[in-house]
């Protein structure tokens, strides 16, 4: 196991939250995807952390993940605000300001 | 004896990674990724990230996936709802790209000669290590990271409300 194994592997997972997040239209699943794509961030943080034997990057993560659970109340409380003015959860249906 | 760790680690956070973006069922779709987060904390141990790994189950695994799985049974969504996907030139797209960056990420990687030098661990993660930078240099930011989550809270519970007076 190696630094570059750890990134690569955050990579992949980056990916699949990226690709989530671009092929799905159901607005938690995009949701979802976001936070895949934010623990992948958080593996290579602590990936590079251990490499430099430094605390730091391990902090930070601390923090991401601090602010990624006040993203995900507030997200998922849009989410339920939306379909209740909506009835959907539905990306593509949710064009107002596009038009 | 880490390295086959983490290669079932990394089985672990791919399959259950992939499988929650490709679920058309919400709930397995968030116990999928729940999957996913404990390979993640798994991994955390691997590097000796003691404190993250608990706070990655407790958090992610623990709070924010049952967080989603009540919402998604709150909203009780039709089938056809749930079900939608992208056409086929999105996911193509998706594909291309993502294969685009994973090449450029290893090539640079291997150009740092990342791929060289096993990962060997210097100081551990474990909350008295990670407590002193914690609350020394960044006391400012854990105090501030404190008061956004009372924000995100009070905020919540305002955008949900039914109607403001």
């Amino acid at each position: 196991m190696t630094v570059g194994h750890v990134v690569t592997l955050a990579g992949v997972l980056f990916t699949i939250g990226m690709v989530g997040v671009l092929s799905r239209r159901n607005l938690l699943i995009v949701l979802l995807s976001v936070e895949l794509m934010l623990n992948a961030a958080a593996l290579a943080f602590v990936a590079f952390a251990v490499h430099h034997g430094n605390l730091d990057g391990q902090v930070m993560v601390f923090f991401a993940i601090t602010v990624a659970a006040a993203e995900v109340a507030v997200g998922l409380a849009m989410v339920i605000a939306l379909f209740r003015l909506r009835l959907t959860v539905d990306t593509d249906k949710v064009s107002l300001l596009r038009r | 004896m880490t390295t086959a760790f983490f290669w079932i680690f990394a089985a672990t956070i791919t399959g259950g990674g992939l499988l929650s973006i490709t679920r058309r069922n919400g709930v397995s779709a968030v116990l999928w990724a729940a999957v996913a987060f404990v390979g993640i904390a798994g991994l955390f141990v691997l590097m000796q990230a003691y404190f993250l790994a608990v706070v990655e189950v407790l958090v992610y695994a623990g709070a924010i996936m049952v967080l989603f799985l009540f919402v998604i049974m709150l909203l009780n969504l039709r089938k056809s709802d749930l079900a939608v996907m992208r056409g086929a030139r999105l996911h193509a797209g998706g594909a291309v790209l993502g294969a685009a960056f994973l090449g450029g990420l290893v090539w640079t990687c291997r150009r740092a000669g990342l791929f060289d030098v096993p990962l060997e661990v210097g100081v551990s993660g474990e909350t008295a290590n990670l407590a002193g930078p914690l609350f020394k240099d960044y006391l400012l930011p854990f105090e501030i990271a404190s008061f956004l989550l009372l924000a995100a809270m009070v905020g919540a519970v305002l955008i949900t409300k039914r109607r403001l007076r």
